[in-house]
């Protein structure tokens, strides 16, 4: 065996490579643990100079973030019954009582709502699309699909003022439905180019052999080219997600009391006397964890996507 | 089990006419090769007596019933493909049993027919592994077992050996014509390889730039080859041509090339012009010192059994295959004798073999 090897890199060059990637995931994750710890400071140590690394947990932040709260006169609030809940008890100790709930988790849903809806209308719209620029002879095929791209080469948010006043007219400000066709619309040119080149990498074969064993061409779609393209469908239903989950500028201009979105509200959390940072940080953790979530379950997928057509398997 | 019949059938792909009329007939229990080289046409005439592709024009008759228009789903055909293209997400009886499924089998009637599918091609051991893992030859079984599940009318086969090693090839080969033997299906075999299909075939159609250049039995192919691109792409190492200037008429009985006047089954037909192709295949040259035809010995090549000498001659290159016992020395000139029967003269201009007493009963329309 000699000292030096084509495929195998070097141990100096393994070490290397792990201290970078070790650096890089430092850099990061930093911003992203300091937001998940803030969330659980309490509201003085949030803003503490210098800062404080160990401090004592308190879920202040999210029940801050899940409710609206009140101060009121010492001679009621000492008149007050004892605290019932645990979340009660947290509020009180800062001289205040819950006033009722917050508009937290319908923004949440409502994010929930618009970001899986818009992604599920992409990939299904993306795939009939990307299979049938695939497969089929599409008159002027190459300026269709110039055209499909040419909607990204400007950001969209240049257009905003026409859909404004679009949506006004149609009465698709602030609802569900407008956003769900605004995010797929941005994501639909994305989604048909990168479908389109996982579709076409899968053999024709397949379809026609389906074909020849009795199938119609859309069972054969649905039961072989599918189930091919499942890698494809992943990665791509992952970056449609993570665009319309964490799109800010349409929705704060589209949307406001119905459909709001989480981004653009989570900045207005505002406690009383001034920001409320833990629960902020509180909104921003819990707004994570669905696109990490759904990338996590698909993240087997993702990777294969993302390295796909460079090696065949 | 049905005929087969191709009628003018044409397939033009824009400005590319990729089949322009060919007609032949695919008997009932046949197995039947379109041979030709890659591009000639061969493997769009299968994707369209198969529905994959819709003629441009012309007929394609099964049982009598024009299906030429119809889609693949609707003919009742299965086909093996180069690549198998076996469904990469099912295993190996679900693969098998997919086309069965479509018929809406009961569950208990295709487990039976899959069981004994994998019974006749020996796979009942690897019936519950996925498909990635297979060698080419287990792969090639499922394949065929997919395609002889559910007793269709024909099976189309597109060059299904080449993906495997030439090794296996040849068992595979065997494996194929034992299993058509025993199940007496039509089987249309599209192959680029001339020794597969004289192998395997009971017929050929030889194709070349979209047309059927000839069609018959194997060994009428091989003796009598219709044209100048058969007797060169037929036999290995092809027919010899040796390119002449003389008169062929209908009735002579012999013909003069250069000097030398070399006996002929009777002549039927006149040559269009003076522009002659006498064609011989190299086991029907045998050396002889004292034969009028000239040639001189410029290599050997020992294949064991047999030899193949390399001969320089007054009408080009002619290669003659002779016992390998037989001693031959380069440089040598020797004569060059020929059987009459075993002659093919070709009219150059038209490139077709002149009608004689010994092609006439293989040459048709």
């Amino acid at each position: 065996m000699s000292a030096y090897s084509v495929t195998e890199p070097s141990r100096a060059s393994k070490s290397i490579a792990a201290v970078l990637v070790v650096v890089y995931a430092i850099i990061t994750l930093l911003p992203l643990l300091w937001i998940i710890s803030t969330g659980f400071k309490s509201g003085p140590d949030s803003i503490s100079y210098p800062p404080k690394v160990v401090f004592e947990p308190s879920l202040e932040g999210y029940v801050n973030l899940f409710t609206t709260r009140t101060r009121i006169g010492a001679e009621d609030f000492a008149a007050l019954p004892p605290p019932e809940t645990w979340y009660d008890e947290i509020v009180r100790q800062s001289g205040t009582v819950i006033a009722g709930p917050s508009r937290f988790g319908e923004r949440f849903m409502n994010s929930v709502i618009i970001g899986f809806g818009s992604t599920a209308l992409s990939i299904f719209l993306g795939t009939l699309a990307a299979y049938a620029f695939s497969r089929f002879k599409v008159p002027l095929k190459d300026d269709l699909l110039f055209f499909i791209l040419s909607t990204r080469m400007m950001p969209p948010i240049a257009v905003a003022i026409p859909i404004y006043l679009m949506y006004r007219e149609l009465g698709l400000s602030d609802t569900h439905l407008g956003m769900i066709l605004l995010y797929t619309a941005v994501n639909i040119s994305l989604a048909v180019w990168l479908l389109k080149g996982f579709i076409d990498e899968i053999p024709r074969e397949y379809e026609e052999a389906a074909l020849i064993d009795g199938y119609t061409r859309f069972q054969a779609f649905r039961k072989v080219v599918l189930p091919q393209a499942a890698t494809g469908i992943a990665s791509t239903a992952i970056f449609c997600l993570i665009f319309a989950w964490n799109e800010y500028a349409f929705a704060v201009l589209l949307t406001s009391g119905n459909a709001q979105t989480a981004p653009p509200f989570i900045p207005t959390i505002i406690g009383v006397g001034g920001q409320d940072w833990p629960a902020v940080a509180a909104g921003a953790t819990l707004f994570l964890l669905p696109v990490m979530i759904f990338t996590i379950l698909l993240r087997k997928h993702l990777l294969r996507g993302i390295t796909f057509g460079a090696v065949r398997k | 089990m049905a005929d087969i019949v191709i009628r003018n059938l044409r397939k033009e792909f824009g400005a590319f006419t990729a089949v322009q009329g060919s007609s032949f007939t695919i008997r009932d229990g046949e197995f039947f090769m379109l041979l030709g080289p890659s591009g000639c046409g061969k493997t769009t005439t299968l994707r369209m007596i198969a529905g994959l592709e819709l003629p441009t024009s012309g007929e394609i008759l099964m049982d009598g019933e024009d299906v030429s228009q119809r889609p693949a789903s609707q003919r009742d055909i299965a086909m093996v493909f180069q690549m198998f293209a076996l469904y990469p997400h099912m295993n190996v009886r679900r693969n098998i049993s997919y086309p069965l499924v479509s018929q809406g089998l009961p569950r208990a009637q295709v487990q039976a027919k899959v069981a004994e599918v994998a019974r006749i091609l020996g796979i009942t051991d690897i019936m519950d592994k996925p498909v990635g893992g297979l060698s080419g030859g287990d792969r090639q079984r499922v394949a065929l077992g997919r395609a002889i599940v559910r007793n269709p009318k024909a099976f189309m086969m597109d060059e299904p050996l080449g993906a495997l090693d030439a090794e296996f090839r040849e068992h595979m080969a065997e494996e194929l014509r034992a299993l058509h033997d025993r199940m007496g299906a039509t089987t249309v075999y599209v192959t680029h390889d001339q020794l597969e299909a004289m192998q395997m075939g009971d017929k050929i159609v030889v194709m070349n730039h979209g047309v059927v250049e000839q069609f018959g039995a194997p060994q009428d192919i091989y003796d009598h080859p219709a044209t100048l691109f058969v007797a060169d792409f037929i036999g290995s190492p092809p027919m010899n041509v040796l390119r002449f200037q003389g008169v062929a008429q209908a009735g002579d009985r012999s013909i003069a090339i250069g000097d030398v006047t070399l006996a002929l089954p009777e002549v039927q037909q006149d040559a269009s012009g003076r522009d002659l192709v006498l064609g011989v295949r190299p086991e029907h040259v045998t050396l002889a010192d004292d034969a009028p035809y000239r040639g001189r010995i410029l290599a050997s090549e020992y294949l064991g059994t047999s030899q193949i000498i390399t001969l320089d001659t007054a009408h080009g290159v002619v290669k003659a295959r002779a016992p390998s016992a037989q001693g031959v020395r380069s440089g040598d000139t020797v004569g060059l004798a020929f059987r009459a029967e075993t002659l093919s003269l070709f009219d150059a201009g038209t490139g077709r073999a002149l009608r004689t007493a010994a092609n006439a009963g293989v040459f048709h329309g």
